[in-house]
């Protein structure tokens, strides 16, 4: 049963500039999917209108059987239910740690101060961070404080997550520690869409490839599929420069 | 130069200085600073709207007010006051405003033009991402503005405003174009009937630079502890 659906999305920037054209696909209950593709391709636009962040105007997405594309009023407790990871962190940066943590949970699931403190306590041991609880996001590096987002994401007790880029902005020496919470989840067997230039980290956990060229999905395919044999000659192409060296 | 500096001039005149022009120097400086932030808080509200008329005409008015030298206001104001108020009022005769009132509507709508540029840049300068961060998380457009944007604007537009405020304090002597008694003023007034221009213009001076740099020093402070660790 899919968790996520894709179906004949469209998006306009402004008349003349379509960043998404009839884009079709399904993210399967515990599937892992990554989405990759030049710059300026559309996955991260894709990936944000799963939880509306950026709205299509034609073309209809569900999430858990919810249309996400005709919902108003109750999309904000839709988007608790769907993690997402950004590329630049963005935790914020005028809260402690564990407060980043405790917002949605307070606010919006409307959990008592202590139990999701609780919770955000938890969370942050899983990822390795617990003796940073107090510290603000800038005194943290590039990797703890994508680490700390993706627990952002968690204690909402989310049915899918997507990350946009999660690696893309850190160090090199930083990409494996968030990579490694990534693998974790996804073999729990966590709903992830991912868009990402990480292909070990395809390779490793994906299931599916979806690639993406000038806001088309070019490519839909099992991951061994997409890496052996990639049946359009952009993929192709893609893959040769990216798997170079 | 100093020996037949007059010191007791400036002791007999403490009274007069401070209960009468200082006190209006700091009434001004207080009723503008609160009614420009109010009023510069819709006007910055209105420019950031995406209502074109509305935006219009706050970016109108704040690039007036800006592009107009304050003592030039002053004077417009005081001079057509009366007229406006007669229109207004459709009354027979131009309506009597009076200097003080006058300058306290001037400099609170000059103010609200400079406070509402503070508070628009302090809005726009959270990045989008934060905005983005804040639904991802099921926040509504409230609760994003509420426990988001607002805590981290204002931690950057605070020490700004109270810079602002200080210009405010020393502008406020710009008021003797309409004969008015600030804290200047009054100094003038008794260097001119005294004979001691050199005691009380140094006075006056040494009075703003105390009052000012501490204030600076002050803002300082809060800046340093208020801002965030990014």
């Amino acid at each position: 049963m899919p968790m996520i659906t894709i179906d004949n999305v469209s998006k306009w920037y402004n008349p003349t500039f379509q960043v998404l054209k009839n884009c079709t696909t399904s993210v399967d209950k515990g599937e892992v999917v990554v989405v990759c593709g030049p710059s300026g391709s559309g996955k991260s636009t894709l990936i944000k209108t799963v939880n509306a962040l950026e709205p299509v105007q034609e073309g209809t997405i569900t999430v858990d059987g919810l249309s996400v594309t005709t919902m108003k009023k109750d999309l904000p407790k839709l988007r608790s239910r769907v993690g997402m990871v950004f590329q630049h962190f963005e935790l914020f940066p005028h809260l402690r740690i564990v407060e980043n943590l405790c917002l949605g949970q307070t606010k919006v699931l409307g959990r008592s101060e202590d139990s999701a403190r609780a919770k955000a306590m938890k969370m942050l041991e899983r990822v390795g961070l617990t003796a940073h609880a107090e510290k603000y996001p800038g005194q943290l590096s590039g990797g703890q404080q994508q680490r700390v987002a993706i627990a952002r994401a968690l204690v909402m007790d989310p049915i899918c997550m997507l990350f946009d880029e999660p690696t893309s902005a850190l160090d090199p020496e930083m990409i494996n520690e968030v990579l490694d919470v990534m693998v974790e989840l996804a073999k729990e067997g966590m709903t992830m869409m991912v868009v990402t230039h990480e292909m070990g980290f395809a390779k490793k956990v994906a299931n599916r490839v979806i690639f993406m060229d000038a806001g088309e999905i070019v490519e839909d395919a099992q991951k061994d599929d997409f890496f052996g044999s990639p049946r359009s000659e952009r993929a192709q192409q893609f893959l040769s420069k990216i798997l170079a060296h | 130069m100093f020996s037949d500096f007059d010191f007791n001039v400036i002791w007999r005149s403490l009274p007069y200085l401070f209960e009468q022009g200082m006190t209006f120097t700091l009434t001004l400086t207080v009723i503008a600073t609160i009614g420009g932030l109010i009023l510069g808080t819709f006007v910055a509200l209105m420019r950031l709207s995406s209502n074109v008329a509305l935006s219009t005409f706050a970016a109108s008015y704040v690039n007036l007010m800006r592009s107009l030298p304050l003592v030039l206001v002053i004077f417009l104001f005081y001079f057509l006051m009366p007229y406006i108020g007669q229109w207004i009022m459709r009354a027979d005769q131009p309506v009597q405003v009076g200097a003080y009132s006058s300058t306290i509507i001037t400099f609170t709508l000059f103010e609200a033009a400079y406070f509402s540029e503070i508070m628009r840049a302090g809005i726009q300068s959270i990045p989008r991402g934060q905005v983005m961060a804040g639904y991802a998380i099921g926040l509504n457009y409230r609760e994003v503005m509420r426990h988001v944007v607002l805590p981290q604007a204002f931690r950057n537009m605070l020490p700004v405003i109270f810079t602002q405020t200080i210009v405010l304090f020393q502008d406020t002597s710009l008021v003797y174009v309409l004969s008015i008694t600030d804290f200047l003023g009054a100094a003038s007034k008794v260097a001119q009937r005294d004979g001691r221009l050199t005691e009380m213009y140094l006075f006056a001076a040494v009075v703003y630079f105390t009052i000012c740099f501490t204030a600076s020093f002050f803002v300082k402070r809060l800046q340093k502890r208020i801002s965030i660790i990014r």
